[in-house]
């Protein structure tokens, strides 16, 4: 009966001990991936652009040339992505810059298939979860930094 | 219910929080100081918008991105034969601990209309993503632990054996009853041209010597429009998602299949809006006598980002 009500006494602690844990562990974990993350940033990202299939990389962007679509994919960039790779692609501690050449250089294609698939184990989520024209959308405004005038920037108010 | 002396605020935080709640009485203030700290930091992690799924059972494969945290709130409006209708009520922490991993904690409470409100436990939930890339069928695995009581009527899930009547006694009955338990699903997501379909099996136990049960939850969804617009609006038809999903139990180890469960659909709608909040609506049915004839959910939740990193700096991680 003694070892049971120590027992339900210690059990009563459970909740709040869970929640230290939970706090400072997965903090702790998440700060030094994104550590070890931004130490390779560069490595892997770039990389990845390298493992599209010949498939995925063959694919054309469907709005090519669309100015509608550059300033759609400006805006969805800004909602989804500036928070990780900076609000003008320059990259950030957590991802990195895509005006590099290696970005820059890369077909539509290939964007699309990273942009899809995420660097999971890296830190980026998979973007599957828009639908393909705004992934696209997303790929027409990467390709924008190339024009001589820069990107556009989406229009309108709120 | 008439006899009943109405219960003045102190009193009734002591009787459902202190007295009745799973957490050690000194716990309080250390909750209250953490939840303080927990808020004010909010403030100071900027917004941020994500597309977010309209299912309120049903999960798909997206995890929280990494580092971010959504605070969301749902109600559940429930009507009850034989007993009163109740409005119940949970809050969800969402961290997106890593691009595969997210983590959260729910708190749970309800109210029976002509009976009490009380807290009813919380939850830790816990998913895992299995592959590195979209496939034809994209896995994630879902570890939760509850701890809550008899009276929890969130209905976030439906599984075994849970029919309408469990719910019919009075809360102060109801509560009496505890339970542990821990709780495995497989969410099984696949999005196709602008579609997501999501299956998500699952299989609970109660710590105590309860058999395993099972239950499901199917999911179909698609935004109001596939291309975005070039302008920034609320109101744009590509920040709407709509669908229906589907949930209930499916008997447990010794009785399996859908003899004496509970079955709903219920059409659920998304309003993603530019400044980062996401409302949800879902106006439930149940499908068979044993089910609640009608559910109302609905919920908001707000997305933000950067918090992961400023809780590292907290907890001593790595500049």
């Amino acid at each position: 009966m003694k070892t049971k009500s120590v027992l339900l006494r210690v059990a009563r602690f459970v909740p709040l001990t869970m929640a230290i844990v939970l706090v400072s562990g997965v903090s702790r974990v998440a700060a030094q991936e994104n550590a070890a993350i931004g130490a390779n940033i560069q490595k892997w990202s770039y990389n990845e652009l390298m493992n599209a299939p010949d498939k995925a990389r063959a694919k054309q962007n469907p709005f090519e040339g669309d100015p509608d679509a550059v300033r759609a994919g400006g805006k969805l960039f800004e909602r989804r992505c500036a928070e990780c790779h900076g609000m003008k692609a320059e990259g950030g501690k957590r991802a990195p810059s895509l005006l590099r050449e290696e970005v820059q250089q890369a077909s539509p294609g290939a964007l699309f298939w990273v942009v899809t698939n995420g660097v999971v184990w890296h830190g980026m989520p998979v973007w599957s979860k828009l639908p393909e024209p705004q992934r696209w959308q997303i790929v027409a405004f990467l390709k924008s930094f190339k024009a001589p005038s820069g990107p556009q920037k989406p229009t309108g108010s709120e | 219910m008439a006899g009943h002396r109405p219960l003045s605020p102190h009193r009734l935080l002591r009787g459902t929080i202190v007295e009745r709640s799973v957490l050690p009485p000194g716990c309080l203030r250390v909750c209250f100081l953490a939840f303080s700290v927990f808020s004010c930091s909010l403030l100071f992690s900027p917004p941020s918008s994500a597309q977010e799924s309209p299912y309120i059972v049903t999960y798909d494969h997206y995890l929280e991105e990494p580092g971010n945290l959504e605070v969301e709130y749902f109600s559940t409006f429930g009507t009850q034969r034989n007993s009163n209708d109740f409005h119940a009520f949970w809050v969800e922490f969402e961290y997106g601990a890593t691009a595969w991993w997210t983590t959260e904690v729910y708190l749970d409470g309800q109210t029976t209309f002509g009976d009490s409100t009380l807290f009813t436990g919380f939850r830790w939930e816990n998913r895992f993503r299995l592959l590195k890339r979209e496939h034809f069928i994209n896995p994630v695995l879902y570890i939760e632990y509850e701890r809550k009581n008899g009276a929890d009527k969130i209905l976030k899930e439906v599984e075994g054996v849970d029919v309408e009547s469990d719910y019919a006694d009075a809360n102060a009955t109801l509560r009496q009853e505890h339970i542990n338990e821990l709780e495995f699903k497989l969410l099984l997501s696949k999005t196709y041209k602008g579609w997501n379909f999501a299956v998500n099996p699952l299989a609970a136990k109660n710590l105590s010597n309860n058999p395993w049960e099972f239950g499901y939850a199917v999911g179909a969804s698609h935004p109001l429009a596939l291309k975005a617009s070039p302008n920034r609006c609320a109101f744009c038809p590509e920040n709407f998602t709509a669908g229906v999903e589907m949930y209930g139990g499916l008997g447990d180890r010794y009785h399996l299949g859908l003899h004496d469960t509970s079955q709903y659909i219920a059409p659920v709608a998304a309003w993603n809006l530019p400044s980062g909040w996401t409302l949800r609506m879902s106006p439930g049915f149940g499908l068979n006598d044993n089910s609640h004839r009608f559910l109302m959910r609905w919920g908001v939740s707000r997305e933000f980002s950067g918090f992961g990193e400023m809780l590292g700096h907290f907890f001593g991680g790595r500049r």
